[in-house]
C-alpha cells in the first residue's frame, strides 16, 4: 500500500505542477494543432488521399507532441536539483518510475483527447462513432510510448543535449509500436470490423509489456550514478 | 598541528559515519584522494575547504548519491555497497540546491516529502515543521514566490520531517537570515542531543566553528587537518587555514 501511495504521490505532484504551469500542455497542443493544420493544407480536399494518410497523420501528431511533453516533464525534475532530492528518499526506484509514467501518460492522453476532435473537424471525418474503438488503440499505444519515453527521458536527463537525444533514442525504439498503432488506427478509420485491428492491438499490448518490464528492471541503474 | 585521525583506532561507540580510503575520480580528474573519516553518534564535524576541494563530492558519496571509485562507507551500520536503502533511511540531507518544486506550495512540497517518507499523520507533521521554521503564514503560497531565505527554510523543514541518524549539510548558511541561522543551529544541537551525527560542509568559518565538535579541512581531495574544536580557537584555526594557502576562500 505504501508503494502505491508513493506512486500516486509522484504522479499527483507531476500533474499538479503541470496543471499550475500548463507549460507542457500548451506547447503540446499548439504543436499538434500546427502539424494537423499544415498537413490539412498540404493534402487539400482529396478525401481519398486524406483517408489514406489520416492514421499516419494522427500518430505523427500524437508521438511528436508526446516527445515534447516527456522532455518537459524531466526538465521539471532537473530544476533546483529536484531529481537528486527525489533519489535521496528511501524508496524503491520503481515507485518513482511508475509515478512519472502515470503522470506522463495522463498528460499525453488528455492532449490526445483534445487532438481527436480537432482532427475530425480539420479533416472533415466522422470520428464520433469510432472514438471508443480509437481509444482501444490509442490508450495502449500511448502507454507503451510513455513507458519507453519515461525511461529514456530519465536516462538522458543529465545530458547536455537531452532535448536532441530523447527523440533520437525514443523513435527508433518505438517504431514497431508506432507502426502497429498506425495500422490498427487505419482499420478503424476505414470503418472496417474491429476484429481486423485485433492483431495490431495484441502486438501493441505485447510491446507495452516488454517496455514496462524492461523499464522497471533497468530504471534504477539508469538514474543512479 | 596537523592531525589526521586513523579511522581504525578510534575508541568509543560504533561510528555513525565511517569512510575508509575513499577515492573518487571524475574522468581523469581526482576529486577525493584517500579519505579516512569517522564521526561518532552525537558528534558534529565542520568540514571546511575552498571551492573544488571535494566537500560536495564527499557528502554525495556519504549520501549514497555517488559511487566512490574505491573505498568503503558505512552509515549508521549500513554499508553503502550492500544496503544503499538502509543508508538513505538513515540520512537527512540539506543540499546546496534546495530541491523544492516551485509550482507547488510549501505545504504541498512537505506533504509530498511526507508521502515519500511514508510518515503516519503527515498533515500534523507538516503543520508542525512549518511552524518550527516560521513558514506557517506562507504555507499555501507557491515556492516560486519565495525568497532564497524562505526556500532554504523550507528545505530545512523537509530535513526536519525525518528522524535521521546522520545529517549532511552542504553550505547550509547560504541565504539564511539571522533568525533562520539560529533555527538551523538549534536543529543541529537538538539532533546532536538526540544522538545524530552531523557533517557540516561550509565556507563560513565562524558559524561552522560555533556548532562543531570537530573541525576538518579538505583540500584538493585530501583531509589535511582534523582536530577537536576545544583544542584551537577561531583565530588559530584561521591561521592554520591560511597556512594551507586558502584563506581567501573562507569567510
Amino acid at each position: 500500500m505504501i508503494f502505491i501511495g508513493r506512486v500516486m504521490a509522484v504522479a499527483r505532484k507531476d500533474l499538479l505542477a503541470e496543471w499550475r504551469n500548463r507549460e507542457s500542455f500548451t506547447a503540446m497542443f499548439y504543436f499538434a494543432f500546427l502539424v494537423l493544420f499544415l498537413f490539412n493544407f498540404a493534402l487539400g480536399a482529396d478525401q481519398a488521399l486524406i483517408r489514406g494518410a489520416s492514421s499516419g497523420l494522427l500518430w505523427l501528431a500524437f508521438t511528436f507532441t508526446s516527445v515534447l511533453g516527456l522532455g518537459r516533464s524531466v526538465q521539471g525534475e532537473m530544476e533546483n536539483d529536484c531529481l537528486e532530492g527525489l533519489l535521496l528518499y528511501p524508496i524503491q526506484r520503481e515507485a518513482i518510475y511508475l509515478g512519472k509514467l502515470l503522470g506522463n501518460f495522463s498528460v499525453i492522453l488528455v492532449v490526445e483527447l483534445v487532438i481527436l476532435p480537432l482532427f475530425a473537424i480539420l479533416y472533415n471525418m466522422d470520428l464520433w462513432s469510432q472514438i471508443p474503438k480509437l481509444l482501444l488503440i490509442a490508450v495502449p499505444g500511448t502507454l507503451g510510448f510513455a513507458a519507453a519515453g519515461t525511461l529514456l527521458s530519465s536516462m538522458t536527463a543529465g545530458l547536455r543535449a537531452r532535448e536532441a537525444m530523447l527523440p533520437f533514442l525514443l523513435f527508433p525504439l518505438t517504431i514497431p509500436l508506432i507502426l502497429s498503432a498506425v495500422k490498427g488506427t487505419e482499420v478503424v478509420l476505414r470503418g472496417e470490423p474491429f476484429e481486423l485491428a485485433m492483431p495490431w492491438v495484441k502486438l501493441i499490448a505485447a510491446f507495452d509489456v516488454v517496455f514496462l518490464v524492461t523499464s522497471l528492471l533497468t530504471f534504477e541503474y539508469l538514474v543512479e550514478e | 598541528m596537523v592531525r589526521v585521525e586513523n579511522a581504525g583506532t578510534r575508541p568509543g561507540p560504533p561510528p555513525a559515519i565511517e569512510a575508509r580510503r575513499l577515492v573518487k575520480w571524475y574522468g581523469s580528474q581526482p576529486a577525493l584522494r584517500g579519505i579516512d573519516l569517522v564521526v561518532a553518534p552525537g558528534e558534529v564535524l565542520a568540514l571546511f575547504g575552498p571551492n573544488g576541494a571535494g566537500k560536495t563530492t564527499l557528502l554525495r558519496i556519504l549520501a549514497g548519491r555517488a559511487r566512490p571509485t574505491s573505498g568503503a562507507v558505512q552509515i549508521a551500520g549500513h554499508s553503502l555497497d550492500r544496503d544503499s536503502d538502509g543508508v538513505r533511511r538513515a540520512i537527512g540531507v540539506l543540499a546546496h540546491g534546495h530541491q523544492l518544486y516551485e509550482a507547488l506550495t510549501a505545504r504541498e512540497n512537505l506533504l509530498f516529502a511526507a508521502a515519500m517518507l511514508g510518515l503516519d499523520h503527515p498533515r500534523e507533521h507538516v503543520s508542525e515543521v512549518l511552524a518550527r521554521v516560521g513558514l506557517e503564514a506562507a504555507s499555501e503560497a507557491r515556492v516560486r514566490t519565495f525568497s532564497s531565505g524562505m526556500k532554504r527554510r523550507l528545505a530545512l523543514a523537509k530535513v526536519m520531517l525525518r528522524e535521521p541518524k546522520v545529517i549532511l549539510l552542504d553550505e547550509p548558511y547560504a541565504s539564511l537570515d539571522l533568525q533562520a541561522t539560529k533555527l538551523l543551529e538549534e536543529f543541529i544541537l537538538a539532533k546532536k542531543i538526540g544522538g545524530a551525527a552531523t557533517i557540516l560542509a561550509t565556507h563560513n568559518l565562524t558559524m561552522g566553528f560555533g556548532v562543531a565538535d570537530r573541525l576538518a579541512i579538505l583540500r584538493q581531495g585530501r583531509l589535511v587537518f582534523e582536530g577537536r574544536r576545544e583544542e584551537t580557537s577561531v583565530e588559530a584555526f584561521r591561521s592554520l587555514f591560511a597556512l594551507h594557502g586558502e584563506l581567501g576562500a573562507v569567510e
